[in-house]
Parts: structure tokens; C-alpha cells; sequence
């Protein structure tokens, strides 16, 4: 069976798009997860002052559309010379986006871990970052999870986005092909069809390590 | 002085939340070996003397000892080796929910004591053992009851080897058919000479264990003596009475 020229196109474009996508969803989940950690469990249990900063990153990234965000890190920051390729501008934006809805996440699973823990902990001569470390945050990580995962399928959709600093993935590809064909209505389906392989394989990976995180007494039953 | 008598010494201690004062000047002394028991009606400060007593609540003025030696509160060092020596048993077990009941008692081991792998499961093998939980070190506390998890609680705070344990009404969470397998845990852990405070109203503890009973009230230490002296026939002391009244109320007799 042979394509027609258009769907060559197509799929030649949103194939390189998808790895182009790929390529910005992972160090930005990752490094989401990451930032997320870090900010929720400095905003929980940092000195007064690192709270503070914590909070006004939190509020600042979670209170501006990550349209902004893009535009300033990609057009903006040159203003102070820092250059940042498309890709880069559009990582560290999603990262840190991402990263301020993750330490949301984690800042509510850390509140929700009982006193008696970290009294365990310490009275076995635990110092404080060890009882966040290894009783804490493995905890609240199994409670967290839900919520962070949720976050990362949504980092999968706003992902599209990193084509407005000429970032060229999945939407911007399939775009340029629909500019060419005029055919919009089956480029921009074809593009969904993507996401939803995209968003499907991610859903399959989360539920895996839900799996493998869990511990009797924490998980869906208990919300 | 050379020898010091006391293993642990604490010296008026004071504790406050806001305007709410707990703690009012409390001492108290313990020798190698001794068992104290704390008794007195619930709000009159025992759990937050156990507390202050390992600094998992700072006190906000008075001492601690031991061997003679005074614990410099402010410094972390000091504290983080301070809850070494001195196990705590909480009411509420705080079991790691997250950690099988053998992790549970090797985390510590290999986190703070930095012991090998193998070395901390050994060690945490025997303490299981000790409480009669040796088939049960796979089981996540959700999985266990009650008993079975304080007893997990024992064998996690005694693998320090901690020279002082802390007690903090042990049975109290548990159903009445499950207090006897703690107990008789406490039991042979005095039996071996351990050194304890604990607050309790189980009469059978006081009364088998006990060598000196300290009566607690609104943050002071109203009464002590033996069980003898406090509890004997006849006594009219406050500590009779209110055991007394203890035992009204779930039908058991000393
Ligand atoms: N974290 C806290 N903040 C404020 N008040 C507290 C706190 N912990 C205990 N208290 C108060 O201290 C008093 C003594 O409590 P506690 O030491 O638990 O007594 P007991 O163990 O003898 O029942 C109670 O009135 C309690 O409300
Ligand atoms: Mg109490």
C-alpha cells in the first residue's frame, strides 16, 4: 500500500516531532520531580527565610501563564545576556513550571505524614535530614504519587507550547504541515492520536512504578 | 566523685505551651537496673516528661545527666547521641508504615549506627526473635496487629542498646486480649536488668515491676515511694486512690 505524498509528509514530520517531543518531556519530568522534591520539602521544613522563597517561586510560576513564562526566558533573557537555544528555553521553563505544581504536591504529602514518625525517627538518634530523608519523604512519596504523576501527564500536553519559542515538536511539525496542505482538521487529529500514544505510554510507566512503590497501607484505597 | 550513682538524673525540669505549663520543676534520678513508673490522671504531664527526657520536646529550663555527665541540650551532636542511649516506647508504636518490621529495626542500625546490611539484619533477627516475631519480619505494620507492633517497637528501640528505655503507657492503645504478649515482653526485659521509666496504668506492671512509683499531678511529681509505701493496704495516699479508682473502672484487681 502506498501513502499519498501528504501522509508521507505527515508522518515523516510528526515522527521527528514525537522524538523532538520526547526529548523535552523527560529531563523535564524528571527535573520537575526533582525541583518538586526539593522546593516541597524546603517549603515544609526550610528556615523561615528559604519558605518564604520557596512560596514566592511556587506562587510566581503557578500564577503566570507558562506562555509567559517561555517567552521571557526565550526572548527575554538575551535583554540580560543569556542566550538560550529554543530547546533549552523551553526545558528549563517546563522544568520549573512543573517543578512549582510538583512541590505543591509533595508540600501536601509532607504535611499529611503524622507526628509519630518523626518522633520514631529521632528517638532513635536520627538527625533531622535523615528523618526527612528516610522516613518522610519515602513516605509522602507514596502518597504524592498520584498527584505527581497527574502533573506530568499534563506536562505532556503543555509540552505543544515549547513551538511558540520555535522549539520545532510534535505541534509545531504537524503545524508547518498544515500550513503547507491546508489540511487541518486531519494534521491536528493525527497530532492528538500522538499525544494520546504519548500520554498512554506514560499512564502504563506511572502505574509501574506505582506497583513497585507499593506498601500495604498506602495507595488508592486510602486516596 | 568518681563513679556516678546515677545512670540518668534530670534536674527541674520546665516545660510550657504558651500560657500551659506542663512541666513544673520535675527531678527524678535512676539507678542501674531501677524501674520507675509514672502514674497520675491523663493531662498531668507524663508523656511530655518522657519527651523532654530524650529532647524530642526541648524543655525550656532544667538538666539531664548521664553518668554524671550533663547533656548540653542546645548542642545537636549531644541530643542525636543523647536519643541513642535512651530508647523510647511510644503509645502509639510510630513504626516506619512504610518499612517491612525487619527494616523497621535495621534502618536505624545501618542509618545511624552504619552498620552493614548483614549486620544490621542479624542483629534485628535476634531482637525479633526476642519478642517472639521471628516469622513476622516481612509484614509491613498494616499488616500487623496491635501487640505485634509494639512488640516490633521493643525490638526496634532495643537493637541500639540503649541504656535507658522510656515507656510511654506501652498497652494503653491496644485491645484489652493483646496487653498480655506486651507485657510479658516488659517483663522479661526487666527480668534482664533493663533500665526503665514508664508511664502506665496497668496495676499488674506497677505492682510486679515497679521499685519506685512516681504519682504525677498538674506537671509535678506529687508522691513516690515503693508500691509497698504508695499502694500497701491501708495506705490513704492519692496514688492509692486514684489506682483505686483505676481499677474500678476496668475491673481489675492488684
Ligand atoms: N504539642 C503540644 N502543644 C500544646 N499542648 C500540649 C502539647 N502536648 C501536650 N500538651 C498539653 O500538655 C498537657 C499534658 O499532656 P501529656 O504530657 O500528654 O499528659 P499525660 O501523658 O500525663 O496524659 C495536656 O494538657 C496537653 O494538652
Ligand atoms: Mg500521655
Amino acid at each position: 500500500m502506498e501513502l499519498s505524498p501528504f501522509y508521507q509528509d505527515l508522518l515523516t514530520a510528526l515522527n521527528t516531532g514525537v522524538i523532538t517531543s520526547i526529548g523535552l518531556i523527560i529531563p523535564s519530568a524528571l527535573g520537575g520531580v526533582c525541583i518538586g522534591i526539593a522546593a516541597g520539602a524546603l517549603r515544609t521544613f526550610g528556615p523561615k527565610p528559604v519558605r518564604k522563597l520557596g512560596d514566592a517561586y511556587a506562587a510566581l510560576f503557578r500564577g503566570t501563564p507558562l506562555v509567559i513564562q517561555l517567552f521571557i526566558l526565550y526572548y527575554g533573557l538575551p535583554n540580560l545576556g543569556i542566550y538560550l537555544s529554543p530547546y533549552a528555553a523551553a526545558v528549563t521553563g517546563f522544568m520549573l513550571c512543573s517543578g512549582a505544581y510538583q512541590s505543591e504536591y509533595v508540600r501536601g504529602a509532607l504535611l499529611s505524614i503524622q507526628r509519630g514518625q518523626y518522633y520514631g525517627a529521632q528517638a532513635l538518634g536520627f538527625t533531622t535530614f535523615q528523618t526527612v530523608f528516610w522516613v518522610i519523604i519515602p513516605q509522602a512519596m507514596r502518597r504524592a504519587i498520584h498527584g505527581c504523576g497527574n502533573e506530568i501527564i499534563y506536562l505532556i500536553k503543555y509540552s505543544s507550547l515549547a513551538y511558540i519559542v520555535t522549539c520545532m515538536e510534535l505541534t509545531g511539525e504537524g503545524n508547518t504541515i498544515a500550513s503547507e496542505y491546508f489540511r487541518f482538521t486531519e494534521v491536528f487529529m493525527m497530532v492528538g492520536v500522538y499525544y494520546l500514544l504519548l500520554v498512554s505510554c506514560a499512564m502504563l510507566i506511572l502505574k509501574r512504578i506505582e506497583q513497585w512503590l507499593h506498601v500495604p497501607g498506602f495507595g488508592h484505597q486510602e486516596g | 566523685m568518681t563513679e556516678a550513682k546515677f545512670i540518668l538524673e534530670v534536674d527541674t525540669l520546665n516545660k510550657s505551651y504558651g500560657d500551659n505549663t506542663i512541666l513544673k520543676g520535675v527531678s527524678l534520678t535512676l539507678e542501674e537496673g531501677e524501674i520507675k513508673v509514672l502514674i497520675g490522671p491523663s493531662g498531668g504531664g507524663k508523656s511530655t516528661l518522657l519527651q523532654c527526657i530524650n529532647c524530642l520536646v526541648a524543655p525550656d529550663s532544667g538538666t539531664i545527666s548521664m553518668h554524671g555527665k550533663e547533656i548540653n541540650l542546645k548542642n545537636k551532636k549531644d541530643l542525636y547521641q543523647l536519643r541513642q542511649r535512651v530508647g523510647m516506647i511510644f503509645q502509639e508504636f510510630n513504626l516506619f508504615d512504610h518499612l517491612t518490621a525487619l527494616d523497621n529495626v535495621t534502618i536505624a542500625l545501618r542509618k545511624v549506627r552504619r552498620m552493614d546490611k548483614g549486620a544490621a539484619n542479624k542483629r534485628a533477627m535476634f531482637e525479633l526473635e526476642q519478642v517472639g516475631l521471628g516469622d513476622k519480619i516481612e509484614l509491613y505494620p498494616a499488616q500487623l496487629s496491635g501487640g505485634q507492633k509494639q512488640r516490633v517497637a521493643i525490638a526496634r528501640a532495643l537493637a541500639m542498646d540503649p541504656e535507658v528505655l522510656l515507656l510511654d503507657e506501652p498497652t494503653s492503645a491496644l485491645d484489652p486480649e493483646l496487653v498480655g504478649e506486651v507485657i510479658s515482653v516488659i517483663k522479661a526485659l526487666a527480668a534482664k536488668g533493663m533500665t526503665m521509666i514508664m508511664a502506665t496504668h496497668q496495676i499488674s506492671l506497677i505492682a510486679g515491676l515497679a521499685r519506685n512509683v512516681l504519682f504525677m499531678e498538674n506537671g509535678i511529681i506529687q508522691e513516690q515511694g515503693s508500691p509497698k509505701e504508695l499502694l500497701g493496704a491501708g495506705k490513704k495516699t492519692r496514688t492509692q486512690g486514684f489506682c483505686d479508682r483505676l481499677s474500678d473502672l476496668d475491673g481489675e484487681g492488684s
